[in-house]
């Protein structure tokens, strides 16, 4: 991760964990996010990520390890006197006061005159561009509105860290896809480090520059979300980031970082792993292939136009067209290999013209090895 | 249009009129017409036996003997004074139990807060003088403990009167409490101590508000059991509690003076809803905003 120097550095968490009683929710995690980046923390539900944002907020404390805001410790800092705020998951504004006086809130507890909190909410309320909602009750509000006003509410108190707690989980969807962008633009406009949490990987690659991935209680991959979409470290991020078709296959050879595998139902796949010590002939791998870097050819058309081509095809399948997904340009096709196996998604071009796939048809799926990506299958 | 659609509608307007029927029974045959006989009679002066005229002479009588209206002005005081007691006692338990208290023990808190409605006004009344009187418990133990040379009477004051009216209510009060402090999200009061407040501004500015209607609620019903209430100051204050509802007993059991007495029961109500309407309009709450909505 970029800047080490201690200043460029606003949130820093040292081998964080927190018990409850058995169970650790969070388990020794570090992290270190820049000034004015946007950091995303994706994860299942359950994984611990709400538990390290109340732990960063003040909430909860952490059973050991040191939370840094702006270089200093804030392990012995109740909560509200803390400069990092909060978008909570179900918003939290005051419905007994206004939106003035909801923003005016945290003004006045840090003791402003009434002059500088009008002059400041104005202010606020211009750069998230809703300046006229000052005097209305925030049951008056659209769900977009609202979520406005709970980060103009944070901003306002010029935090170093703004927290959001899945603020989008109870939108729709159509409004949830434009506050994703309305969110970023914000955070750029406000130049503040945001740190998200979600389940949603889609918010998260969208908006983030950083993602860190978490996974009962650890992060197992932390990076740009190109970086992890296509070079996710382990299986758990293969699979949880984007959309992957996996098999279960038996390594039956392995030069470098090329392993040749045999699934299952004995189709032989040709794959990848970033990490060859850990692979060895007759260990058990997972295979992940997204479904956009697998071509689907009709059975007895070539699967390129030159040989150069096919060359990089090193894995080929064929199987029979289950179903026509269709979603605009996000169609898929799920094509069925064998009985009783599971069905391979694959990335369509449906135009709507007589070329497009159809159920029934017999066809070739070809991919590269380089886009297969093994992970050993833990002992267990 | 047709037939049929309006034979539903018939039908509906006939379920929605036998639904009402027994609410709008109760209101006209035991709170409307009562009340109304009751003003009628408070109206009616006795110029000679067995003969009566209509006046305002019962109200006169009233305004003219400090005695009645002492009591009434000194039964309203104490119930505020009650009303604000339970407030603040109640008001921490409520949200101790809303709030603090884990997800089991509440619901046994909250039965615990219930249980004492099992036993009748008039027993727990009793547990009390068991308590308090001079040969009572507390009496002998602090006498036994030294304490005290003598017996002690701890009935029969108003300080007694309170603490028993305060013991009987409280319920009412606790009630409204958690279900308004229960519906409050906890992300509401994390907020406000992560914009900035401490434990104060946070009760001050956030919790308080919003259990507003609760609290409003709350009073209003506490403030009219116990203005109107009986037999725990009858009991626990005896001959000195001087309560109106003992004024109203009197005229109409022990004087045989119902026109006296429906008048004194017309200005309880009166003056009991005009205490009500002035809290509403200080705390700046509707009825339909507190009461209608718990």
């Amino acid at each position: 991760m970029s800047g080490k120097q201690p200043f460029d550095v606003d949130l820093e968490c040292l081998d964080l964990s927190k018990h409850f009683g058995d169970v650790r929710a969070v388990d020794s995690v570090s992290l270190s996010i820049p000034q004015g980046s946007f950091f995303s923390i994706l994860g299942p539900s359950g994984c611990g990520k709400t538990t390290l944002m109340r732990m960063i907020a003040g909430f909860e404390d952490p059973t050991s390890g040191d939370i840094q805001i702006k270089g200093r410790s804030v392990l012995g800092t109740p909560p509200n006197k803390r400069n990092v705020k909060m978008v909570f998951q179900h918003l939290a504004l005051f419905p007994m006061m206004n939106v003035y006086d909801n923003i005016a809130y945290g003004l006045r507890c840090a003791g402003f005159s009434n002059r500088e909190i009008g002059a400041k909410v104005a202010d606020v309320l211009e750069r998230v561009a809703l300046p006229d909602v000052a005097k209305r009750d925030v049951h008056q509000l659209s769900g977009g509105q609202k979520q406005r006003i709970a980060i103009a509410r944070c901003m306002v108190l010029d935090p170093d860290v703004l927290l959001l707690d899945e603020p989008l989980g109870a939108l729709d969807l159509k409004l949830r896809e434009a506050m994703k962008i309305e969110l970023k633009l914000l955070q750029s406009q406000f130049n503040t480090t945001f740190v998200y949490i979600t389940h949603d990987q889609s918010e998260a690659l969208v908006m983030s520059d950083q993602i860190a991935v978490m996974n009962q209680g650890r992060f197992e991959q932390i990076g740009s979300p190109q970086h992890l979409y296509q070079q996710p470290a382990t299986a758990f991020v293969a699979g949880f980031v984007g959309d992957a078709n996996r098999w279960e296959a038996t390594v039956t050879n392995c030069e470098e970082s090329q392993l040749g595998t045999m699934t299952g139902a004995g189709h032989s796949i040709t794959g990848h792993t970033q990490n060859p010590s850990v692979a060895g002939v007759g260990d058990k791998v997972s295979i992940y292939v997204r479904p956009e870097f697998i071509r689907v050819n009709r059975s007895g058309e070539s699967t390129g136009s030159s040989t150069a081509d096919t060359a990089e095809f090193h894995n080929e399948l064929a199987g029979q067209v289950d179903s026509v997904l269709f979603n605009g340009a996000n169609s898929r096709l799920l094509i069925r290999t064998d009985e009783h196996q599971a069905l391979i998604e694959a990335d369509a071009n449906l135009t709507g013209g007589l070329d497009d796939f159809k159920e029934g048809e017999n066809v070739t799926l070809s991919w590269s090895s380089l886009q297969t990506r093994c992970f050993p299958v833990p002992a267990s | 249009m047709s037939f049929k659609g309006s034979t539903r509608q018939d039908a509906k307007r006939l379920t929605l009129l036998l639904l009402f029927a027994p609410f709008t029974l109760w209101i006209l045959l035991l709170v409307v017409l009562p009340h109304i006989g009751m003003v009628v009679l408070s109206l009616r002066e006795k110029v000679a036996p067995r003969i009566y005229e209509f006046g305002f002479g019962n109200y006169i009588d009233f305004i003219q003997e400090p005695i009645y209206w002492n009591t009434l002005l000194r039964t309203g005081g104490m119930s505020l004074l009650v009303t604000v007691l339970a407030l603040l006692i109640g008001f921490p338990v409520a949200y101790y139990i809303a709030k603090l208290a884990g997800n089991r023990s509440k619901g046994a808190l909250f039965i615990l807060c219930l249980i004492p409605l099992w036993v009748s006004d008039l027993i727990r009344a009793f547990g009390w003088i068991l308590l308090l009187r001079e040969s009572g418990i507390v009496s002998t133990t602090l006498q036994k403990v030294g304490l005290a040379d003598g017996p002690v009477e701890l009935l029969y004051n108003d300080a007694t009167v309170i603490v028993g009216l305060v013991y009987t209510v409280i319920l009412f009060m606790i009630v409204p409490l958690v279900s308004t402090l229960d519906g409050m999200d906890n992300e509401m009061i994390e907020a406000g101590y992560n914009l900035g407040g401490n434990s104060f501004t946070v009760m001050r500015r956030i919790v308080i508000p919003y259990a507003m209607p609760g609290i409003v609620a709350g009073c209003i019903v506490v403030f009219m059991l116990t203005a109107g209430s009986y037999l725990t100051p009858i009991l626990l204050g005896g001959k000195n509690s001087s309560w109106f509802t003992e004024q109203i007993y009197d005229q109409f059991i022990r004087r045989y003076n119902w026109e006296s007495g429906a008048a004194f029961g017309f200005l309880l109500l009166a003056f009991t809803s005009l205490v009500i309407w002035i809290g509403l309009k200080l705390s700046g709450q509707t009825l339909s905003s507190t009461v209608a909505k718990s």
